[in-house]
């Protein structure tokens, strides 16, 4: 426990608008912490939620999804998907016991890269304060021990290739 | 093979319901066929075995062994592992041994609020001393052993090794038939196995390409469950706002329940290439889900027509995830440790 907690967050940004937005917040010179690994995808839409899962059960503490204001979409109307998803998304990693802090979804325009910024400084912090989510801990640590345990009388439960 | 020369077939129920056996003797008068050519070794529902007969075998003495069911308590584990090393083809059979299934479901929740669910807190119980079952008991005999009761199902895969599965809750007796052919060629006609891990008896396509309802452009503005409308016969139930698992899964099944106006539940898993198969789900459904808005729409007022619409999904990962749980990228909720609260007897700490 020497080192401070610093969370991974996984952003996945849309090539017309939110990416933008991060570019302009970096030639800008507008800071935000570096917790965040950006990911461009042409559109918020392409975000398959399984990406969110994959990143959340990789080892990641949040992901933040991004893309252009409603109505604003390069492609009419992917981004009200993004948001159906979303809506849906937090409400079944809620019943994984995965608070609705860790992914979040924000609309940023091209102009957008000091708010955002902002928010993804604002974010960083709420999950710095919830803690690390460490999935593969809660995967690997099923809350039950080892068959032999049990069954200590067993010889053919040990040995075994699982 | 022993000295009959026939092969040796056992099947096992971990945490089942035993329809995987039903739909095992529903292939008809095929099961003459499989009694002509196996030898049975073990099958606790229709003939009477024991452990200490599966004990008695040398390892891999069963050529084909089928184990429905998930992995819920310390003696499905245990029987599991025997049944592996007493067996040269150990096949997960059904949507429990495969991906979890109901069983898996309780992998949202904990062992204790499982426990209490079945013994403390229910209408229907009456259990005023509050008993739960308690893995060790001291009496005046002896100690009496009872399996411990996990707090995460697991799938076969998960526990041993397995050389091939079958989808579905359970089974399509057709489909069960059709890979018994294959492995009984192989057994005594020497003909070659399916390649190891492969999943057998059912399609490569989605449910909805064998189903025969009708289907349009898909826009629904809320969603219905079961009991609330009736569908209109004919009709993709989607379009009528009915959540059908369709699109996200795997057919082989003839697509028999939107036949019959419900759903497709989901059992036979993922198509090939999803790794999650809820959220291929709730992408689908996000998709066809008709609530947007204009340029310059109040932000605010879209999320919360959006969040109305989500409200009509009760349960969404209970409904996404009710056969795969225990294969989903999650796999359990997390509980921070609340299953350590259950009362443990000393000999298990």
């Amino acid at each position: 426990m020497s080192e401070p907690f610093e969370p991974v967050i996984i952003g996945f940004t849309c090539n017309w608008c939110s990416y933008r937005a991060a570019d302009l917040a970096g030639t800008s010179r507008v800071k935000y912490p570096p917790n965040i690994r950006l990911i461009r995808l042409m559109c918020s839409g392409r975000l398959d939620p399984t990406f969110v899962l994959k990143a959340l059960a990789g080892g990641a503490d949040g992901v933040l999804i991004t893309g252009c204001h409603p109505g604003e979409c390069h492609y009419l109307e992917q981004n009200y998907k993004t948001l159906r998803r979303f809506t849906l998304l937090r409400r079944t990693l809620a019943q994984f016991g995965i608070e609705p802090e860790r992914v979040r979804l924000v609309w940023a325009s091209a102009a957008e890269g000091a708010r955002l910024a902002v928010e993804i400084g604002k974010m960083v912090e709420e999950v710095r304060a919830l803690g690390p989510l460490n999935w593969q801990g809660v995967i690997a640590d099923d809350g039950d021990p080892p068959i032999a345990i049990y069954h200590p009388q067993s010889e053919w439960v040990q040995g075994v290739a699982a | 093979m022993n000295a009959n020369g026939k092969p040796k077939l056992a099947m096992y129920w971990a945490s089942a319901c035993g329809g995987c056996e039903i739909s095992t003797l529903n292939i008809g008068e095929h099961i003459l066929t499989v009694d002509a050519v196996f030898d049975l070794a073990f099958f606790p529902c229709i003939a009477d075995f024991k452990v200490k007969d599966v004990l008695g075998y040398p390892d891999g003495y069963i050529d084909l062994c089928l184990i429905n069911g998930a992995i819920r308590n310390s003696e499905n584990e245990e029987m599991v592992r025997l049944l592996r090393r007493k067996s040269k083809l150990l096949v997960a059979f059904g949507s429990c041994a495969y991906e979890g299934c109901i069983p898996a479901l309780s992998n949202l929740t904990t062992r204790d609020a499982t426990l209490r669910a079945a013994y403390l807190d229910n209408p229907s119980i009456d259990n005023p001393a509050g008993t739960l079952p308690q893995p060790h008991t001291a009496v005046p005999e002896g100690d009496l052993e009872i399996p411990f009761f996990y707090h995460t199902v697991k799938s076969l895969d998960q526990v041993v090794d397995v050389d091939y599965t079958i989808p579905g809750c359970p089974p399509e007796p057709h489909q069960i038939w059709a890979v018994l052919q294959v492995v009984v060629a192989a057994l005594t006609q020497g003909g070659s196995l399916p390649p190891k891990g492969v999943l057998l008896g059912a399609g490569s396509v989605a449910v909805c390409e064998e189903c025969a309802l009708a289907k349009h452009e898909k826009a629904v503005a809320r969603f219905y469950r079961p009991y609330q409308i009736r569908p209109e016969p004919g009709l993709c139930l989607l379009e009528q706002g009915l959540i059908c698992m369709g699109p996200a899964t795997l057919s082989g099944c003839g697509a028999l329940c939107p036949q019959v106006g419900m759903g497709c539940r989901g059992c036979y898993g993922p198509l090939p290439g999803a790794e999650d198969q809820g959220m291929r789900m709730l992408t689908a459904i996000a998709s066809i889900l008709d609530v947007s808005g204009r340029p310059g729409d109040n932000e605010l007022d879209l999320e919360r027509k959006v969040e109305a619409a989500a409200d009509t999904i009760v349960d969404p990962a209970g409904t996404f995830y009710r056969f795969s749980m225990a294969h989903s990228l999650l796999r359990r909720a997390r509980t921070d440790g609340v299953e350590a609260a259950v009362p443990q007897p000393a000999v298990w700490s």
